[in-house]
C-alpha cells in the first residue's frame, strides 16, 4: 500500500454501524443515483460492469452447486447420490452455466467493461446503450437457462453432440439451445463494442505500443467473440431444427453427417476456449508487472502473442475430433497447428517469468493469484500438448485426463485470474481496501484446493477412467475421494473472497487513488472513479509499465 | 429527381453479371460451373461492398473490419473441405 | 434546408470520430451476419461434396428463372437504397425518403415472388414443410431442399427486418425526425444492413438454384 495521503471519511458522515462516506465516494459513479432504475437503466460502463459482476457471480455459484453434486456423487463407485439421468443433467448444467454464463462473460464483461475506457482514457465505451442492451440479452439467456434447470435440465453435455441431442436425448435440448443462442448475441455485441472502443476512443498519445496488455488481450478476445459466436448461433439453430423437424443435416441415414456438427460446434467452441483464457492472460500480464514492479519483459511479444493466439486458435478445432472419424490427414494438420498454438502461450509464460526475474516481488493477494495462475496455466498448457499429439490422444481421449487438463486452464487459469483481477481492482471499483491476510489465505487455499481436486484426475484419466461416467471400478475410488475432498476445500475457499470483499464495502478503509502503486491510467483517477472517469481527457506520453525498478539485490 | 450516375452504372454492371451467371449455369456443368458462378457472385458482392456500402470512401481499417469475416469464413471452408475431401 | 451543425455526443469528442466508430461497428456486426450465414453455406458445401449428383438434380428442379427475377429485384432495391443514402448526404430529405420507400416496396415484391415460388414448389411436392406432401427420389435431395427452406427462410426473415427498418426510417426522414447531417448515420447503417441482406442472396442464388 502506498503511504500517500489517503482521503479520509468525513466525520459528519460517521453514522452508527461504522457506515461512512468519503468526499471522493460522494461524487463517484457509485453514488450517481440511488434508485434501482439508476442502476438498471444506466449506460455507465462502470455500473454495467457491476451488474455483470453480480450476474456472473450468481451463475458461478449455481454452476458450482452442480459441480458439488457431481463430486459428491463420485465419492462412491456405485454413484449413490444421483440417478444415471440425474448425473448427466448435473454435469450438463454445470458445463453450460460455467462456460456460457460464467467463464465467457466473466473477465471481459466485468473487468473489460470497467477498465477498458479507464485504461485508454475514454469517457465510456463506443456504444453505451448497446452495452446495456447486451447485459439485458445476457440476463434473458441466463433466465432461460434457469428455466431449463427448473424444467428438469438437459442430459447431452454442454457440447450438444448429435445424434444424442437431435434424436435420443430427453429433456429441454431446444430450450437450452435457445438460452445459449441468446447469450451468444450478448457476446457478439460486447465484442463489437470493445473493438470499436479500442480503435476509436483511445486518448491522445495512447498508441498501440502504449496500450496496457489487458487491453490487447481483450481486443484479441473480442475478435473471436464477433467472428466465432455467430457460427455457434447457426449451429444451435440447426440442432433445434434437426430435433424439431428432422432436417437430416447431421443424420447419415438422411444423407447428412454427424461429424459436420462437431466441425461447426468446435469452430466456435475451440476459439471459445481462448475467449475464456485470453482475458485471463491479460490480467496476468497486468498483475505480474505490478507484482514485480518492473516493465513487462518483451511487451511487443506479449501483446502480439495475444493476437497470434486469437488467430491460430481458429485453426486447431479438429483436435477435438481425432477419434471421431475425421480424415487422418486433417487430423495430422490439426495436430501440428495445435502444437503451434503453444508457441505464443509459451512466449507469455517465459516473458512473465523474465519480468519477475530479480523483481522486488510483492505477495499481496492479487499477486498470489497471479503466481498460481502462471503455475496452473503452465500445467494445463503442457498437458494440452500431450492431448494435441495424435497417438497419445487416442489413449486419453474422453478420459479424466482431458477433464483435468481443461479444468487446469479454465478453473486454475481463468478463475484464478478472475479472483486476481477482483482483488487487484476491487479498491478501484469500490474505493475501499480489504483484509490482505484473508486475501492471501484465500489465494493459497484456492491453489491447494484446486490441485487436490484436479491433480488426481490426471492420474484417473491416465489409468483409464472415462469422463461422464458416475459408476466406476472400485480401484478408482481413492483418487475420487481425494478429488471430492479437494472440491470441498475449493468450495469453501471460493466463498471467502466474496465474504471479505463484501465486508470491505462497509468497513474497509478508503483506498486512495493507487493502493498498489501501479502504473496505468485507471490508477490516476479517484477510487471509486467519478461518473465521467476523467475531469479532462488525459494525454499519454510514455510507454506502459514505467515502474521505478527496485531489484532484489538492492535490498540485500 | 436526379439519378446518381455512378450508382446507376454499378446497377447496370450488377444486372449484366446476373444475366451472365444464368447463362453460364445453363451451359457449364460440374466444378467449372460452380467456380464461374461463385466468381460472378464474388464480383457482385465486391461491387456492392465497394460502391454501395461505401468501402470506396472508408479507411483501410474500416475495410479490414468489413472484410475480416470473409477471411475467417475461408478458414472454415478450407479445413472443412480438407477433412471431407481426404476422408 | 436549415440543418443543425455537426455535434459529437459523449463519449466522442468530434463528429468524424463518431461517424467512423458507427461505420466500424456496423461493418463488424455485418461480419457477424456473414459468419451466421456462413454456417449454412458450409453445410451446403459439405452436402455437395458428399452427394454431388443428387444436389445437381435437386437444384435443376428449382425455378431458376424466378430466382433470377428475385435477384434482379434485390439488386435493384440495393440501387434504390444507395441512392437514398446519396440523397440523404446531400440533405435532400424528400428524395431520400422516396428512394427508401421504393426499396422497401422492392423488398415486398421480393417476398411476394418468393411466396409464389414456395407455392409452386409446394404443389410440385418439392417443399419439405412440416405436414406437406413431398416426393423426393433420394434422401440427399430431401436434405438439400430442407437446407434450401432453411437458408431462404432465414434470408426472408432478415429481409423482413430490413423492410420494417426502411418503412420506419422513410417517414422519419421525410418529416424531419432524423436530424441531418449528424443522425444521417442511421440511414447509412440501415442501408448497409440492406445491402448485406442483398449480398447474402447473391450467394444463395448460385449455391442453391444454379448447381449444375
Amino acid at each position: 500500500m502506498t503511504d500517500t495521503a489517503l482521503p479520509q471519511p468525513e466525520s459528519s458522515n460517521f453514522q452508527n454501524e461504522g457506515l461512512s462516506e468519503t468526499g471522493t465516494e460522494r461524487v463517484s459513479y457509485l453514488r450517481a443515483g440511488h434508485s434501482l432504475s439508476s442502476w438498471l437503466l444506466t449506460t455507465d460502463h462502470k455500473r454495467i460492469a457491476i451488474l455483470y459482476l453480480i450476474a456472473v457471480t450468481f451463475f458461478f455459484f449455481i454452476g458450482g452447486t452442480a459441480a458439488a453434486l457431481i463430486r459428491l456423487d463420485l465419492l462412491t463407485p456405485q454413484g449413490d447420490l444421483l440417478t444415471n439421468e440425474g448425473y448427466n443433467r448435473a454435469f450438463t448444467i454445470h458445463g453450460v452455466i460455467m462456460v456460457w454464463f460464467f467463464l465467457i462473460p466473466s473477465i471481459p464483461n466485468t473487468f473489460g467493461n470497467f477498465l477498458i475506457p479507464l485504461m485508454i482514457g475514454a469517457k465510456d465505451l463506443a456504444f453505451p446503450k448497446l452495452n446495456l442492451a447486451s447485459w439485458y440479452i445476457f440476463m434473458a439467456g441466463g433466465l432461460f437457462t434457469l428455466f431449463v434447470l427448473i424444467a428438469g435440465g438437459v442430459d447431452t453435455g454442454w457440447t450438444f453432440y448429435t445424434p444424442l441431442s437431435s434424436m435420443f436425448a430427453h429433456g429441454s435440448v431446444v430450450l437450452a439451445a435457445v438460452a445459449v443462442f441468446i447469450a451468444g448475441f450478448s457476446s457478439i455485441l460486447t465484442g463489437l463494442n470493445f473493438i470499436v472502443t479500442i480503435h476509436k476512443l483511445r486518448c491522445p498519445g495512447m498508441t498501440w505500443r502504449r496500450l496496457p496488455l489487458f487491453v490487447w488481450s481483450i481486443y484479441a478476445t473480442s475478435i473471436i467473440l464477433v467472428l466465432a459466436t455467430p457460427v455457434l448461433a447457426i449451429t444451435l439453430v440447426l440442432i433445434a431444427a434437426e430435433r424439431l423437424f428432422g432436417l437430416g443435416i447431421f443424420d447419415p441415414a438422411l444423407g447428412g453427417d454427424p461429424l459436420l456438427y462437431q466441425h461447426l460446434f468446435w469452430f466456435y467452441s475451440h476459439p471459445a476456449v481462448y475467449i475464456m483464457v485470453l482475458p485471463a492472460l491479460g490480467v496476468a500480464s497486468e498483475l505480474v508487472a505490478a507484482a514485480a514492479r518492473k516493465p513487462i519483459f518483451g511487451y511487443q511479444f506479449v501483446a502480439g502473442s495475444s493476437i497470434a493466439i486469437a488467430i491460430i486458435g481458429f485453426l486447431v478445432w479438429g483436435h477435438h475430433m481425432f477419434v471421431a472419424g475425421q480424415s487422418m490427414y486433417a487430423s495430422a494438420v490439426f495436430s501440428f497447428l495445435s502444437l503451434a498454438v503453444a508457441v505464443p502461450s509459451g512466449i507469455k509464460v517465459y516473458n512473465w517469468t523474465a519480468t519477475l526475474y530479480k523483481g522486488h516481488i510483492s505477495l499481496d493477494p492479487p499477486f498470489l493469484f497471479a503466481m498460481s495462475f502462471i503455475g496452473l496455466f503452465t500445467v494445463g498448457g503442457l498437458t494440452g500438448l500431450i492431448l494435441a499429439m495424435l497417438a497419445i490422444d487416442v489413449h486419453v481421449h474422453d478420459t479424466y485426463f482431458v477433464v483435468a487438463h481443461f479444468h487446469y486452464i479454465m478453473v486454475g487459469g481463468t478463475v484464478s485470474a478472475f479472483f486476481g483481477a477482483l482483488n487487484y481492482w476491487w479498491p478501484k471499483m469500490i474505493g475501499r481496501t480489504y483484509s490482505l491476510v484473508w486475501g492471501r489465505l484465500s489465494a493459497i487455499l484456492i491453489f491447494l484446493g484446486f490441485n487436490l481436486t484436479f491433480f488426481p484426475q490426471f492420474l484417473l484419466g491416465y489409468l483409464g477412467m472415462p469422463r461422464r461416467y458416475h459408476v466406476y471400478p472400485p480401484e478408482f475410488q481413492l483418487l475420487h475421494v481425494f478429488s471430492t475432498v479437494g472440491a470441498g476445500l475449493l468450495g469453501v475457499a471460493y466463498v471467502m473472497p466474496f465474504a471479505y470483499l463484501y465486508y470491505s464495502m462497509r468497513y474497509g478503509t478508503p483506498a486512495g487513488f493507487n493502493p498498489w502503486g501501479a502504473t496505468g491510467l485507471e490508477w490516476t483517477v479517484p477510487s471509486p472513479p467519478p461518473k465521467h472517469n476523467f475531469e479532462t481527457i488525459p494525454v499519454v506520453d510514455s510507454l506502459p509499465y514505467q515502474y521505478d525498478v527496485e531489484l532484489e539485490e538492492d535490498h540485500g | 429527381m436526379k439519378l446518381s450516375h455512378p450508382l446507376l452504372l454499378v446497377w447496370v454492371a450488377l444486372m449484366l453479371l446476373l444475366v451472365s451467371t444464368v447463362v453460364a449455369s445453363q451451359n457449364l456443368t460440374g466444378p467449372f460451373s460452380l467456380a464461374v458462378n461463385l466468381t460472378i457472385a464474388f464480383a457482385k458482392a465486391a461491387l456492392i461492398y465497394w460502391f454501395y456500402m461505401h468501402l470506396r470512401q472508408e479507411s483501410g481499417l474500416a475495410r479490414l473490419a468489413a472484410l475480416a469475416a470473409g477471411g475467417w469464413l475461408a478458414i472454415l471452408f478450407l479445413f472443412l473441405s480438407l477433412d471431407y475431401v481426404t476422408r | 434546408m436549415a440543418e443543425t451543425p455537426l455535434a459529437a455526443r459523449p463519449p466522442y469528442s468530434e463528429p468524424r470520430q463518431q461517424h467512423d466508430a458507427a461505420m466500424m461497428g456496423m461493418y463488424l456486426f455485418l461480419g457477424s451476419e456473414i459468419m451466421l450465414f456462413g454456417g449454412i453455406f458450409a453445410v451446403a458445401a459439405v452436402i455437395r461434396i458428399l452427394h454431388p449428383a443428387d444436389i445437381v438434380e435437386s437444384s435443376r428442379a428449382l425455378h431458376y428463372l424466378i430466382g433470377a427475377l428475385n435477384t434482379g429485384v434485390l439488386l435493384t432495391s440495393s440501387f434504390f437504397v444507395a441512392s437514398a443514402v446519396e440523397a440523404t448526404k446531400g440533405g435532400r430529405r424528400r428524395a431520400g425518403a422516396t428512394w427508401l420507400a421504393a426499396a422497401a416496396v422492392a423488398g415486398l415484391v421480393f417476398l411476394v415472388v418468393k411466396g409464389y415460388e414456395y407455392g409452386a414448389e409446394y404443389r410440385e411436392g418439392l417443399l419439405p414443410l412440416p405436414g406437406a406432401d413431398t416426393q423426393f427420389r433420394t434422401a440427399p435431395q430431401h436434405l438439400f431442399m430442407n437446407l434450401y427452406v432453411l437458408a431462404t427462410g432465414l434470408h426472408a426473415i432478415h429481409l423482413l427486418i430490413g423492410i420494417v427498418l426502411l418503412s420506419v426510417l422513410a417517414p422519419c426522414l421525410a418529416f424531419g425526425k432524423v436530424r441531418l447531417p449528424d443522425r444521417g448515420i442511421l440511414i447509412i447503417a440501415a442501408a448497409l444492413y440492406w445491402h448485406l441482406v442483398d449480398v447474402i442472396w447473391v450467394f444463395i442464388y448460385p449455391v442453391f438454384y444454379l448447381a449444375r
